[in-house]
């Protein structure tokens, strides 16, 4: 009961306004269509600087869980999702909205995220310490391997083609190799004075993931979005309890779902609210009306996308391997301070940890309550000119890269992934296993370098790497992820046609 | 698929054989060869895969990606020639807030849809341009005491 111990300090005066800040501003950028919760989350981390790593962590993770459920606000009012993880709540939020009832959507939306939110959190607490716990028992190999396993998880369930996943992932493992190397000193890869110190993880996040949006909103010219912002009637929020209570089958479905795919590497919110909506119109008695504006709809798919958020964090915290991109900005919020999640976080920083773990559950109810109020303004906001929105980005990308060490060299590192991003998009490349490379790039080589010494001071490299059942356990992962992305792609599940491509990605983009 | 993604996919994943194949080359050529073992092991899958995603292309049966429309690059063009000369030179050379000052204003021009013969469009844009730069002055070099390049003017 640790996490009881440390929930007075939420409630510091900074503490809290800066969970207040984080929570009120993630539900207006994640209403923003255009802005992620990867890229809210990444260009907020240079104004974590010179904060303590707790505040920091609080007003990144409060950012994170709100942008996620802000998203909502413009899938249900513009039809719009705020991200990919809101797609399966325009089906019925909107259509709902349309029909008058745009309140009650957003309360549905609201109460459900919190629900979801609020038991991934709970699990996140109860599972985090055990696994840390068992992961001390980890060596060098396991580490690597666990590693290459963040990397290939995410490569092949997270892209559109296993084998452009995958290469993803190379190139960020190698784009973690340039500079000097740790153990020999000696130079690598160094083809530009900029890249002399290597690549700075934070301007390489906010690059791979703003700069790419920035030139998407350049590729829309001077056209403006139509959409119109459906106007919200008053609906008694008690009513809104009770349908969310009535509606225990889709919310129990949306939560366990998005609790189970939030703790597997690699599988997004947007795939947690698709499969929640899916599975709820399976069990439902009333699976006709989906898509119609049904309640059951909106609370499955928002139960499952905010339930998702807590869990996604667990392997950060125990293994210090990122389960999703958002986690990987995480991660690089942690680093910047000094703090490197693992088995030990726990021992060593329990004030951080625990800290970060209750603003997450407090951050859930304001949440619950602000998007309630602010879901109007949100929706505005939602409207702001796509030329104002890039150009905005692009200042914030550049003065957030300058500002993590004062070098002009992380600005051309940061603009120059950004566009070579945005270009590998295009083309069918993801930025996920890129940034996994290059973040957990390290940690593979580290654990590589001394497994291989241990290795051959005693039982030879093949040995040490490939016997030993959690070796095993791990590589087995390793190729079931492969094996299973190869098969779908196979089976043409994926993709039917290019038209079912285009679709995917014009949604995702 | 048609021809010009095609082609596009070719070029695209060919440059990405051709880092894949250079980063392979400097890994197994550079001294000292303990530094470059695990970038062999990474250039190595880096290369093979970079080499199958080129040989598909070819063959045209990349079936992910659509390529980049003359009509979108086009639209882009403008911003991205903006967006470079602000973070390759202008930043630099004239100062960061002076070079974002101009990029703002210049971006949310270029692709505002208000038509540009209306002066109140005008206005809304320099409105726009002081209001954010007066927000990043505050965040950057008031509340986080961030020093940055002035040059030639501010």
């Amino acid at each position: 009961m640790d996490f009881l111990f440390y929930m007075g300090d939420v409630f510091t005066p900074i503490n809290f306004g800066l969970l207040l800040l984080g929570t009120i501003g993630g539900l207006i950028l994640g209403a923003t269509p255009g802005l992620s919760p990867t890229m809210a989350v990444a260009l907020l981390i240079p104004f974590t600087f010179q904060l303590e790593p707790q505040q920091g962590l609080i007003l990144l993770g409060a950012a994170y869980t709100s942008t996620v459920a802000g998203g909502a606000v413009s899938a249900i009012l513009l039809k719009i999702p705020g991200a990919p993880a809101n797609i399966a709540t325009t089906l019925d939020g909107h259509t709902m909205a349309t029909k008058g009832e745009g309140a009650k959507a957003l309360q549905l939306s609201f109460l459900a995220s919190a629900v979801g939110g609020l038991f991934g959190v709970f699990l996140l607490i109860f599972l985090t310490p055990v696994l840390a716990q068992w992961a001390l028992a980890f060596g060098p190999s396991h580490l690597f391997w666990l590693a290459i396993l963040g990397v290939t998880v995410i490569g092949t369930l997270d892209s559109s083609s296993v084998v452009k996943g995958l290469l993803s992932g190379c190139i960020g493992l190698w784009l973690a190799t340039i500079g000097f190397d740790d153990i020999m000193g000696a130079q690598r890869f160094i083809f530009h004075p900029s890249v002399s110190g290597g690549i700075n993880v934070i301007p390489a996040l906010i690059g791979l993931f703003a700069i790419p949006q920035v030139i998407t909103m350049f590729t829309k010219g001077r056209s403006s979005d139509d959409a119109e912002v459906i106007s919200v009637k008053r609906h008694p929020i008690r009513l809104a309890f009770l349908e969310v209570i009535k509606r225990k089958t889709a919310l129990t479905i949306g939560t366990l779902t998005g609790s189970i795919i939030g703790l597997i590497p690699g599988v997004g919110g947007q795939i947690a609210g698709l499969v929640a909506y899916d599975q709820s119109k399976k069990f439902s008695k009333e699976s006709d009306k989906f898509g119609t504006g049904h309640s059951e709809g909106i609370i499955a798919a928002e139960s499952a996308n905010n339930a998702m958020v807590g869990p996604s964090l667990v392997p950060l915290l125990t293994l210090s391997i990122p389960g999703s991109p958002t986690a990987a900005v995480l991660l690089g919020g942690l680093l910047i301070h000094g703090i490197f999640p693992g088995p030990d976080l726990f021992m060593n920083y329990p004030q951080v940890a625990w800290t970060f773990i209750d603003s997450m559950l407090i951050g859930q109810i304001l949440m619950c309550v602000f998007g309630l109020y602010i879901a109007g303004l949100a929706a505005s906001v939602a409207r702001v000119p796509h030329a104002v929105m890039a150009a905005v980005v692009l200042g914030l990308a550049v003065f957030g890269s300058y500002s993590v060490q004062n070098s002009m060299g992380d600005v051309y590192v940061m603009a120059t992934l950004g566009m070579a991003m945005y270009f590998l998009e295009r083309f069918g490349f993801s930025a996920a296993p890129l940034v996994l490379g290059l973040i957990l790039g390290p940690i593979a080589e580290a654990n590589f370098i001394q497994g291989s010494m241990i290795a051959n001071a005693t039982v030879g490299a093949g040995t040490y790497f490939f016997t030993g059942w959690l070796n095993w356990f791990l590589i087995l992962i390793v190729l079931a992820s492969i094996s299973y992305s190869i098969w779908m792609e196979i089976a043409a599940r994926r993709y039917t046609t290019k038209d079912d491509a285009v679709a995917k990605e014009e949604a995702l983009s | 698929m048609s021809d010009l993604p095609r082609s596009q996919h070719i070029i695209a994943s060919g440059l990405i054989a051709g880092v894949g194949i250079s980063v392979a080359y400097i890994s197994f050529t550079q001294e000292p060869a303990d530094a470059f073992v695990f970038p062999r092991l990474i250039s190595s899958v880096f290369a093979v895969l970079a080499i199958w995603t080129f040989a598909k292309a070819i063959l045209g049966r990349t079936k992910v990606g659509n390529g980049i429309s003359a009509n979108a690059m086009r639209k882009m063009l403008p911003g991205l020639i903006v967006a470079l000369i602000y973070v390759f030179w202008a930043a630099k050379g004239l100062g960061f807030y002076t070079a974002t000052t101009i990029a703002f204003f210049v971006l949310v021009s270029l692709y505002d849809p208000a038509p540009h013969s209306d002066i109140k469009s005008w206005i809304k844009r320099i409105l726009i341009t002081a209001g954010f730069m007066a927000v990043m002055y505050g965040l950057f070099a008031a509340l986080l005491n961030v020093f940055t390049p002035r040059e030639i003017f501010f």
